[in-house]
C-alpha cells in the first residue's frame, strides 16, 4: 500500500513524513521525525507517556493517526524549553527530584504546562485532578504535584503586572 | 493492529457514501476505537476520518432556549463553555467527572454516544462474546462481573454503557440527529441504545452508515439549571468509569417538587431513564422520605447478573445522595473534583 505524505508543524518548525493509515502520531513522532522524547507506555490513553498538545488541546498521541497530523500544530517536549533555557516546569522538576527512571516525566511536563496554559493558578486538588491521566510508577505523585505548584507560583511572579 | 484504508471526506455527504463500502468505520476523537483497534477488538477495513467535516463543531443557541451541539464538539470545550455549564450543568459536570484531561480534549460529542461497553470479555478477543460475535457465548455470566448490569440484561449480554455524559442527557430528553443514506432522522437519546435481549451486537438504534451531526438539549430542560447534579461512584476518584452513577434535576416550589428528572448510568446497556422515580416525587416535599420511594422505585426491577447484587443497595444510596445534593442546589461553580459524591472535608483528600 502506498504511503500517504503528511505536512504539519512541529515545535513552532515545518515537519513532514511519510505514513501508512495504522501508524499513530506517536510512532511518527518517534521514528520519522526523530523526537523520541514522547514515550510509549500502554499505548492506549491510560498512561500519558506520549503527551502532545495539538493545537492547543493536550492529547494523547498514541490515540490520533499520524495521518490526522496534516495540518495541525504539535507541541512535544523537545519543544517545551526555550533553547538551552529550561522551562519553568523543567527546573522544578529537578530542584524537587520529581522524577527517577524519568519514563512518565516527558508527559507530566508537557501535560503540565498544557494545564498552566489554560490555568496559571490552580489548586493542588485542580493539578492533581488534571494530571490523573499521567502515571507515576515510581516517583510518587506529591513531588511532582508540589513542582508543578511551585513552578505556576514562580511563573505568575515573574509575569508583568497585568498579565 | 489489521491494516485498513483511510478516507478524509469532504462533507457530510461524502462521508455517508465513503462509509457505504463493507466493514466502514467512522472515526472522531478516536479515543475509544483506535485502542479497540488495537487490540484486534474491532477491525474495520476502512477508516472515514469526520473530524475535519465542515459545520459539525458548532455549539448554537436555539429560539427555544435550547442548545444544538455538534457531534464533534470535544467533551472539554462543551463542559467549558460558560454558556453551556450554566444552563446545564450536571451535563457539564457529567463530562468533567469522565476519564482525563487528554482524553476529554480528543473525545467527541457523537463519539460519547456511541462508545463502546468497558465488559473486559468484550475487549478480549480470546473470551466468548455474543457483543463481539453473534452466537459466541458470554463469558462475563461466570467470570469477573461484579461491574456489570443490574437492570435490562439479558441471558445473553450483561454489559453495560460506560458514559457519564450520556446519563444527564437521558434525564434532560436530548435528542440526537443523525444523517444517513436514507436521509436525516432523529431519535431520542433514550432510544438511542438498545437494550441486548437475544441481539446484543447491535448497541444502538443507529442503521449500517448513519452517522450522527448533532445533539439536542431542549430549552424546557435548562429550567432544572437551580437544582442539577450528577454523582458518581467509581473505585478511585479520578479517571475512572462508574461502578454506579446518577444524574438528579428538580424544579421546586416552596419546599415541593414541582418536576423531577433522574437517570443512572453504570447500570445497564443504556443510560436508564428511572421514569417511575421521577413521578413519585411530583408535588411532594423534597425530603429524605420522598428520596427514599423514589430510590426503591428506580431500582425496583433491578436484579443481580452475577456478584453484583451490592450495585443495587449503592445505586439506591446513590439516588438518595444526588436528589439531596440538587435540593441543596447547584455549585456556583463545578467542584474541582466533579461528581464527588463524598462531602468536602477539610483536609481530606479525595483525589490522591
Amino acid at each position: 500500500m502506498s504511503k500517504i505524505h503528511v505536512t504539519t508543524t512541529v515545535n513552532g518548525e515545518p515537519a513532514e513524513f511519510l505514513c501508512q493509515p495504522g501508524n499513530s502520531l506517536l510512532d511518527a513522532l518517534r521514528d520519522d521525525l526523530n523526537l523520541t522524547g514522547s514515550k510509549e507506555g500502554c499505548s492506549s490513553g491510560d498512561c500519558g507517556a506520549c503527551s502532545v498538545i495539538v493545537d492547543g488541546r493536550l492529547v494523547c498521541s498514541c490515540l490520533m493517526l499520524a495521518v490526522e497530523a496534516e495540518g495541525k500544530s504539535i507541541t512535544t517536549i523537545e519543544g517545551i524549553a526555550n533553547g538551552d533555557v529550561l522551562h519553568p516546569l523543567q527546573r522544578k522538576f529537578l530542584e524537587h527530584a520529581a522524577l527517577q527512571c524519568g519514563f512518565c516525566t516527558p508527559g507530566f511536563l508537557v501535560a503540565a504546562k498544557a494545564l498552566l496554559d489554560h490555568n496559571p493558578d490552580p489548586t493542588e486538588t485542580e493539578a492533581r485532578y488534571w494530571l490523573a491521566g499521567n502515571l507515576c510508577r515510581c516517583t510518587g505523585y506529591d513531588k511532582i504535584i508540589r513542582a508543578v505548584l511551585d513552578a505556576a507560583a514562580e511563573m505568575r511572579a515573574g509575569a508583568p503586572a497585568g498579565e | 493492529m489489521k491494516v485498513f484504508d483511510y478516507v478524509r471526506p469532504a462533507s457530510v455527504a461524502e462521508a455517508i457514501a465513503a462509509a457505504a463500502a463493507p466493514g466502514a468505520v467512522y472515526l472522531a476523537g478516536g479515543t475509544n476505537l483506535l485502542d479497540l483497534m488495537k487490540g484486534e477488538t474491532l477491525r474495520p477495513d476502512r477508516l472515514v476520518d469526520v473530524t475535519r467535516l465542515p459545520g459539525l463543531d458548532r455549539i448554537e443557541w436555539l429560539g427555544d432556549g435550547g442548545v444544538r451541539i455538534g457531534a464533534l464538539v470535544r467533551n472539554a470545550a462543551l463542559a467549558h463553555d460558560a454558556a453551556f455549564a450554566t444552563a446545564y450543568p450536571a451535563v457539564a459536570e457529567a463530562l468533567l467527572s469522565g476519564a482525563s484531561a487528554q482524553l476529554r480534549n480528543a473525545a467527541t460529542v457523537g463519539g460519547n454516544l456511541l462508545q463502546r461497553t468497558r465488559c473486559a470479555y468484550f475487549h478480549d478477543p480470546a473470551s466468548a462474546c455474543n457483543k463481539r460475535q453473534p452466537g459466541a457465548g458470554c463469558d462475563a455470566r461466570g467470570g469477573e462481573n461484579r461491574l456489570h448490569a443490574v437492570l435490562g440484561w439479558s441471558e445473553a449480554c450483561i454489559a453495560t454503557h460506560p458514559s457519564d455524559f450520556c446519563v444527564p442527557l437521558a434525564a434532560l430528553d436530548a435528542v440526537v440527529e443523525i444523517e444517513g443514506p436514507a436521509g436525516r432522522r432523529e431519535v431520542a437519546l433514550e432510544a438511542l441504545h438498545r437494550l441486548p435481549g437475544d441481539t446484543p451486537e447491535r448497541g444502538t438504534a443507529l442503521a449500517p452508515g448513519e452517522l450522527i451531526v448533532a445533539l439536542r438539549l431542549p430549552g424546557e430542560a435548562a429550567g432544572f439549571a437551580a437544582h442539577a447534579r450528577y454523582l458518581k461512584v467509581r473505585e478511585r476518584t479520578s479517571y475512572a468509569f462508574a461502578v454506579v452513577s446518577a444524574a438528579a434535576a428538580l424544579r421546586l416550589e416552596g419546599g415541593r417538587i414541582r418536576a423531577a428528572r433522574l437517570a443512572l448510568g453504570g447500570v445497564a446497556a443504556r443510560p436508564w431513564r428511572a421514569r417511575a422515580a421521577e413521578e413519585s416525587l411530583v408535588g411532594v416535599e423534597a425530603g429524605e422520605a420522598a428520596f427514599r420511594r423514589a430510590a426503591e422505585a428506580a431500582l425496583a426491577e433491578a436484579r443481580p447478573s452475577g456478584d453484583n447484587a451490592f450495585k443495587i443497595e449503592l445505586a439506591r444510596r446513590l439516588v438518595r445522595r444526588a436528589l439531596a445534593l440538587a435540593v441543596a442546589g447547584t455549585p456556583a461553580r463545578i467542584p474541582a473534583l466533579p461528581a464527588s459524591p463524598f462531602p468536602s472535608v477539610a483536609g481530606a483528600r479525595h483525589d490522591a
